[in-house]
């Protein structure tokens, strides 16, 4: 059957969050072109796992292999490739985690067909799916199709669908595929996973985020973000580069590499809001945003947007908040 | 250890693009350009096992003629010699065609290892590392923050997300996609500036590679590409400028009266 499969993806039993959302992403697209959807679980003794996804209501298709136990990106696209030559899928659909980077792009080599990744959403053209990704880290959008048969490929970037559109009340059948490994060489060896930061900051919890990006420049102008910071009663936060220089703690991090926040104020200083960061904030409750470039991404999802030099605006406004 | 660095030019990152009236792409001719983040840390990586271990960087650059202005920067910094292939008649966002025409430049070659940035910043797709690794038939490993060399292999950092970090080992030969901020990137020297006007820039055409027009062909995966456009905005953002006075009280009244969050 010409189907949609969604590719899972679990760690110890346990689904990673944005599965929902690309399963969400696949019904969307299934009622658009008559569709079913199929959820695509791996590893190794993860029954209960697929009982608990089914009892949402979705078809589940499971691969249960010694070699499935732990990730590797030879295991992993050695047995969705079997499992897509068996049930020639219309679409696979991922949601574009790292461990999706890590593989997906392997399989799609390996099937030559094409993986249109870290889309942000799809429209229809027709009866036909234009499917939407950014380039230029965000500034500009770019639409892709696909030509010619199948299967076709895309990963989703995270939250580009939220999970809680799912639609429930389907049979939740779980149906085991065999898959042949024998001749499957995993040439990775997983050694331990670890968590390398110790969050000692929950910035989760904060009802104020001052977030501050590469236009700060110099470790010095720090001081001026903690000026803004009291004067508003927020946390400190930063985007990647900040961290990565040093000028913060790695615990300070909004982004797909560090923490997910929605804050009730996020008032983000000199970041062009990259796709790596408004993944972490952009379900805030009021966005503002300071940039001298009038073309960042960031002012796409700011509720107020300031163009203009923070150096200048800053000091006047943390005056203009003392007075109020 | 014999390294080859993959390595793109791409447009500096606060510059102002302006979209063609077809949507075919942006306008470059007004662009100034820069090596690519990500692969500015993998070149950076590789001089530093080159350094500890031994052994040679050779970097590997596609793009128009301006590619080179980079590929001098990379030998400046340490390189020893560099390859580039003038893509300007088959230019594409297609990973699978750019992966391959990598991989034919590669495989003229021993290596231990491949290492490129974990994606470019301007087509972004993450993907030309892993599926040339693919098909050079070696395994890959991404998001790397950490090599370690050991007997017969290496071992390596791989970022997950929210924090968390994996430790895999990898045989040789193999690629790697890099992290920015895995290390820190040094600056070339006087001394290396002048040493890179000696070093080798091998310019390499479809035929030297043993490729034909129509392995480079559009649309062999599937893929289309049909336009780019300023992005639709899903948001109503209001927009202050002008006097940095004026728009401080403008705003500090706004987040106090109107948005209700201060």
């Amino acid at each position: 059957m010409s189907n949609i499969l969604v590719v899972a993806e679990q760690r110890d039993g346990t689904l990673n969050r944005s599965t929902w959302e690309a399963v969400v992403g696949g019904q969307k697209l299934a009622k658009e072109l008559d569709k079913e959807v199929t959820v695509l679980l791996l590893g190794k003794d993860i029954k209960d796992l697929a009982d608990e996804t089914a009892g949402k209501g979705v078809t589940v298709m499971v691969v249960d292999h010694e070699k499935l136990a732990d990730y590797t990106p030879d295991g992993y696209s050695a047995a969705i490739k079997q499992v897509v030559e068996k049930e020639s899928p219309a679409y696979i659909l991922f949601s574009h985690t790292y461990m999706v980077r890590d593989y997906a792009p392997k399989l799609a080599a390996s099937l030559g067909k094409a993986l249109i990744s870290d889309c942000i959403r799809y429209k229809m053209a027709g009866d036909k799916p234009v499917f939407v990704r950014q380039v230029f880290q965000g500034k500009i959008d770019a639409d892709f199709t696909f030509d010619g048969d199948g299967p076709y490929l895309v990963s989703f970037q995270v939250a580009a669908f939220n999970a809680d559109d799912l639609a429930t009340g389907g049979s939740g059948v779980v149906q085991n595929a065999e898959v042949n490994m024998d001749g499957v060489e995993i040439r990775t060896k997983v050694l331990e996973i670890f968590e390398g930061v110790k969050q000692e900051v929950d910035l989760s919890k904060a009802e104020r985020i001052v977030s501050v990006g590469r236009g700060i420049k110099k470790p010095e102008n720090m001081d001026l973000i903690k000026q803004l910071a009291e004067a508003l009663d927020a946390e400190i936060a930063a985007s990647r580069p900040v961290c990565d220089d040093g000028w913060l703690p790695l615990d300070r991090q909004v982004g797909s590499s560090g923490q997910t926040v929605a804050p009730k104020l996020y008032f983000a200083v000199g970041i062009s809001g990259a796709i790596q960061h408004i993944v972490g904030m952009k379900n805030s409750g009021t966005i503002v945003a300071i940039n001298k470039d009038p073309h960042a991404p960031i002012f796409d999802i700011a509720d107020y947007g300031v163009v203009g030099d923070l150096f200048e605006v800053l000091p006047e406004f943390i005056k203009s908040v003392k007075k109020l | 250890m014999k390294i080859i660095v993959c390595m793109k030019q791409v447009p500096v990152k606060d510059s102002l693009l302006k979209i063609t009236d077809d949507g075919s792409w942006v306008h470059e001719t007004d662009l100034n350009y820069e090596i690519n983040e990500s692969d500015h840390y993998a070149l950076e990586e590789a001089l530093r096992l080159k350094e500890a271990h031994s052994g040679e960087v050779v970097l590997l650059s596609m793009g128009p003629e301006r590619v080179r202005e980079a590929i001098k920067q990379g030998l400046a910094k340490g390189a020893d010699r560099a390859i580039h292939i003038d893509n300007s008649s088959f230019t594409t966002q297609d990973p699978f065609v750019n992966a391959r025409v990598l991989a034919a430049a590669i495989k003229r070659e021993e290596f231990d290892l491949v290492l490129s940035g974990l994606q470019t910043d301007d087509y972004g797709s993450a993907q030309t590392g892993v599926i040339l690794a693919e098909n050079l038939g070696v395994p890959s490993a991404t998001i790397v923050m950490e090599i370690q060399k050991q007997n017969g292999g290496i071992k390596v950092k791989r970022e997950l997300e929210s924090g968390w970090f994996q430790w895999v080992e990898l045989p040789l030969p193999s690629l790697l996609t890099i992290q920015s901020g895995i290390n820190q990137i040094r600056y070339a020297t006087i001394k290396g500036i002048m040493m890179a006007k000696k070093k080798e820039i091998k310019a390499l055409g479809l035929s030297e590679l043993g490729l034909s027009e129509s392995d480079v062909e559009e649309g062999q995966t599937g893929l289309v590409f049909s336009k780019i456009y300023v992005p639709e905005k899903t948001k109503k953002t209001e927009i202050f400028e002008g006097d940095p006075r004026e728009v401080a009280q403008k705003l500090a009244d706004k987040l106090k009266n109107e948005a209700k969050v201060i």
